[in-house]
């Protein structure tokens, strides 16, 4: 089946195209790009007055499946990423079992094929169980599947460890992916250490815990001459530390979520457990140094951090909770409101840090851009649409998220994932 | 006198200096009815109280079951262990299933900060705070500076230490809002690793040296130092604490003549205090005890007075 | 208080007369002194005890009395009776305890109840009540400032100041110099609502 988008105002990452064109889709690719193109048999969208953008790519995504089915499945967590304009997605490993050998990255990758609505790409651990003891196979995963390697949920603690795993991971040809926090200089914290930690008797985690980690792999990356993509940075003092680490030419790059740029330790007060996240929420200079990496490209790309989890595990005291909320269908209207809207970033600028980039540190070669030859996942929104989150509304299987009741601007109309629909707004 | 409005007791900081003014007033009279032969007063008579426990207690638990049994409330006592938790049954569905049961008030005790505000939130029945894990402890603080008002007799501009393991201290907090509250000026003193950041926010002062607070102040504050800070390295050891922190009766020769000892117990006798100090005449801890039972029962008879709004809205 | 004004309620307060004044008390309170001495042949056993907070004045100035005829007084008690109340699940806020001071053994002791006005007679009721939980006193009698009937219990005084037949709504306000800065008086308000 074709498709042929009509009155396309084509956003890249380079630039906003000033006139409008025709999009021809055809065997899964961008066929051609240009004014009044005919139809034929193809179906027409038309998107006049809508954004055309390439399909956003989330590297860091918890899918849940196997293991936490209740919570997640690939085929929940597809939809809710293809709602959110997501056309690609890294799924985290930390998973029951845990993705480390070459039997459960098959079994993810087929049943992401089965449920065909996104690109699911594994992430691989990078220790076995991601225990911090052991190096994975790294070939067996790489050619099993996974374009990435993490041991998300928590940081290799072992610095002997993780120096080996870039060195071997250099030779391999894959990413690494580290989970920013030094397990024991959190204290078994819960969120943030600030005035509020104090005063809501909640236990502190100290932000060293994260820049400790920042700041050893960069130095391991600085010596192996190796490249590490740092997740979810939330920290002012990380940003200055990857700024630093740039300008110094070391390979490395950063990832930020929604939440980390729009909601402050401030959250907490209402002992909502959906404001308890990892790491967790900071402080307004924090909030706006994240804002400002993103602007600069300190930060790269803009991830999600899905975290689903279901209602009774989250209904009990916040110190019991656990970390993570969902983010897949709520992250494009937090980037319109809270970045372009506020003209923080441009609209090319957000199709940078959510398609060309992520899709450039993952390898990703035709995607993230939209041009003759190139795959066709494209997303197109309507960045001008007010709406209020819902619980009811999410298709996720979870409802964690700090943002119900919250009025958004912008709503995906259409994605387009491998030429075929796989979301329509109705 | 000003009126009772709360329908909760969740934390110290909710209370106005009136409100708390009434509370001590209500319970100078019902301290009276404790030091009488028939113990006991038929003001809630009909009402059914339930101690949930989510962590162990005895002392605060036992002084919330005779003030309840002082006011002729019938009580109920639950101790949910940890275990009922892993079970799978939330907190509030625990809370749901009694509150079935037509009770009228829960006193709960949880070892996560922020449980008791989401019971009060979705329960009919009054919730009372009987401490939230390093949050809170409301009736602590009110019988600690009933304790201070009733010995010296004032609270404006009178000088509080108080020393120990702040960070994980709710009696500290709740101490802290009410003396400042009440116009009282509280200094604290403890390990450096357990002074909670930013807590001079609080409008306290910070001071690592026992030896001037002890001198300067009117009253001085204790707190428990559980064993378990030096397994989590918080302090090098014990031993060293009970040597620099510690309150043995050759530190307290600087201290002013009626300064008050004070401790919410149980006390570490050799830790963070010795036994002679503990026992000895600037020591109020018994009579801290003693008025314990006539703040809960103040508390639970101004709560028992007041609905939630589901059913007062007439007028 | 505002007389003859229409009040938020949509109550017109009228006022009526006076009917005790400073000296009327003073010499109500001496007869009753006098009648409590005389029925109980002295002062042998004998104890006062107040209802806070106009009762509680009362008892005071009774024992004053006492003192004047008898050159000494008799053990004083005030008593708080709020805990005892039968209506504390009706009323919206609970009514302020205070401190009740009882500090002698009323077991065997001969019991005179001192309030101020007595009319449905359910805070004699719980002030008997509360009464009981101190102890077994040989008996109790009960001496009021004024008695306007209505009574909803089988209770009665037996020293009155005086009796004074009222309408169910009327308002029967005690004044006195101790507990309401100013002059003692005894009014009764018709209460008309329009």
């Amino acid at each position: 089946m074709s498709l042929l988008i009509k009155n396309a105002k084509i956003i890249n990452a380079q630039k906003a195209e000033d006139n409008l064109k025709d999009i021809l889709i055809e065997k899964g690719q961008i066929a051609r790009v240009g004014a009044s193109i005919k139809a034929g048999s193809a179906k027409i969208i038309d998107a006049e007055g809508k954004w055309v953008m390439p399909g956003f790519v989330d590297l860091h995504v918890h899918l849940r499946e196997p293991g936490r089915e209740d919570k997640e499945t690939i085929e929940s967590g597809s939809r809710a990423a293809a709602k959110g304009g997501f056309t690609s997605i890294v799924c985290m490993p930390n998973t029951k079992p845990v993705i480390d050998n070459a039997m459960v990255v098959e079994g993810v990758i087929k049943e992401a094929r089965r449920v065909g609505l996104v690109n699911v790409y594994p992430a691989g651990a990078i220790t076995r169980g991601q225990k911090s003891q052991e190096m994975v196979d790294m070939y067996e995963l790489k050619k099993a599947g996974c374009i990435a390697l993490t041991d998300d949920g928590r940081a290799v603690d072992n610095s002997q460890i993780i120096k080996m795993a870039m060195q071997y991971a250099k030779m391999v040809d894959i990413l690494l992916m580290e989970h920013c926090q030094d397990y024991l200089l959190t204290g078994g914290g819960v969120m943030n250490e600030g005035y509020n930690s104090t005063f809501l008797g909640l236990k502190p985690d100290p932000g060293v815990s994260e820049t400790v980690i920042v700041a050893r792999d960069i130095e391991l990356a600085a010596y192996l001459g190796a490249r590490i993509h740092l997740m979810h940075i939330s920290l002012e003092r990380s940003v200055e530390l990857i700024r630093k680490a740039k300008e110094d030419g070391i390979k490395v790059t950063a990832e930020a979520t929604p939440h980390h740029f729009t909601l402050t330790d401030d959250a907490v007060k209402s002992f909502d457990p959906n404001t308890k996240v990892n790491p967790p929420l900071r402080s307004e200079k924090d909030v706006e140094a994240v804002k400002r990496g993103i602007k600069e490209g300190i930060i790269d790309c803009i991830v999600t951090d899905h975290a689903p989890h279901n209602f009774e595990d989250k209904e009990v005291g916040f110190a019991e909770a656990p970390f993570g909320i969902i983010g897949l269908e709520t992250a494009l209207g937090l980037v319109i409101t809270e970045l372009v809207d506020k003209e923080v970033i441009s609209a090319p600028q957000m199709v940078d840090r959510m398609a060309a980039s992520p899709a450039n540190i993952a390898r990703l070669a035709n995607k993230g851009l939209i041009e003759e030859g190139k795959d066709a996942d494209v997303v197109i929104i309507d960045p001008e649409i007010e709406w209020e989150v819902k619980a009811e509304e999410f298709v996720s299987k979870s409802r964690n998220s700090p943002f119900i009741g919250k009025k958004l601007k912008g709503c995906v109309e259409v994605t387009i994932c491998g030429g075929r629909i796989s979301y329509q707004r109705k | 006198m000003s009126e009772w409005k709360k329908t909760n007791l969740l934390d110290l900081q909710d209370l106005s200096k009136e409100e708390i003014d009434l509370v001590f007033e209500t319970a100078k009279s019902f301290k009276e009815v404790s030091a009488r032969e028939v113990k006991k007063v038929p003001a809630l008579r009909g009402k059914t109280v339930v101690m949930l426990f989510f962590e162990t207690s005895t002392r605060t638990r036992t002084s919330f079951e005779l003030a309840a049994k002082r006011l002729s409330a019938d009580t109920i006592n639950i101790a949910a262990s940890s275990s009922a938790l892993s079970k799978g049954e939330s907190v509030l569905d625990t809370a749901r299933n009694i509150e079935a049961m037509n009770v009228d008030m829960i006193v709960v005790r949880h070892r996560s900060s922020g449980i008791p505000g989401m019971l009060s939130e979705n329960l009919k029945a009054s919730v009372i705070n009987a401490g939230d894990g390093c949050r809170s402890h409301p009736t602590q603080a009110l019988l600690d500076i009933f304790t201070i008002k009733e010995k010296l007799g004032r609270m404006e501009g009178l000088k509080v230490g108080i020393v120990g393991d702040i960070l994980h201290s709710r009696v500290a907090r709740s101490n802290i809002w009410g003396l400042t509250t009440l116009g009282a000026q509280v200094t604290l003193c403890g390990p450096s690793t357990l002074m909670p950041v930013d807590i001079e926010k609080m409008g306290v002062t910070v001071n690592y040296n026992v030896d001037e607070v002890v001198r300067e102040v009117d009253v001085l504050m204790l707190l428990r130092l559980q064993k378990e800070r030096q397994q989590d390295n918080f302090l090098p050891s014990i031993r060293e604490y009970a040597k620099e922190f510690g309150i043995n009766s050759s530190r307290l020769k600087q201290a002013k003549k009626d300064m008050l000892i004070m401790h919410p117990g149980p006390t570490n006798r050799g830790v963070e205090l010795s036994a002679d100090v503990a026992d000895g005449e600037r020591s109020v801890i018994l009579e801290q005890v003693t008025n314990g039972v006539a703040i809960r029962m103040a508390i639970l008879y101004l709560l028992s007075g007041t609905h939630k709004s589901i059913e007062t809205e007439q007028e | 208080m505002s007389e003859g004004g229409a009040n938020k309620k949509g109550l017109t307060v009228t006022p009526v007369s006076k009917i005790m004044d400073k000296e009327y008390i003073r010499r109500a309170l001496m007869r009753i002194a006098h009648e409590i001495l005389e029925k109980n042949k002295g002062m042998e056993g004998l104890c006062l005890v107040g209802i806070r907070t106009r009762g509680a004045v009362l008892a005071q100035r009774l024992n004053q009395c006492m003192e004047e005829i008898e050159g000494r007084g008799v053990p004083l008690g005030i008593l708080d009776i709020n805990l005892y109340r039968d209506d504390l699940t009706l009323i919206d806020h609970q009514p302020v305890v205070r401190e009740t001071l009882i500090d002698f053994d009323l077991n065997d002791k001969k019991i005179v109840l001192v309030d101020d006005v007595l009319f449905t007679g359910r805070t004699i009721r719980a002030a008997l009540d509360a009464l009981i939980d101190f102890g077994r006193p040989a008996n109790i009698q009960l001496a009021v400032l004024v008695d306007r009937g209505h009574r909803d219990l089988p209770i009665r005084a037996d020293y009155a100041g005086k009796n004074i037949p009222t309408a169910l709504d009327d308002d029967v306000r005690v004044k006195l110099r101790e507990s309401d800065q100013a002059d003692d008086e005894v009014l009764v308000v018709k209460r008309k609502i329009k």
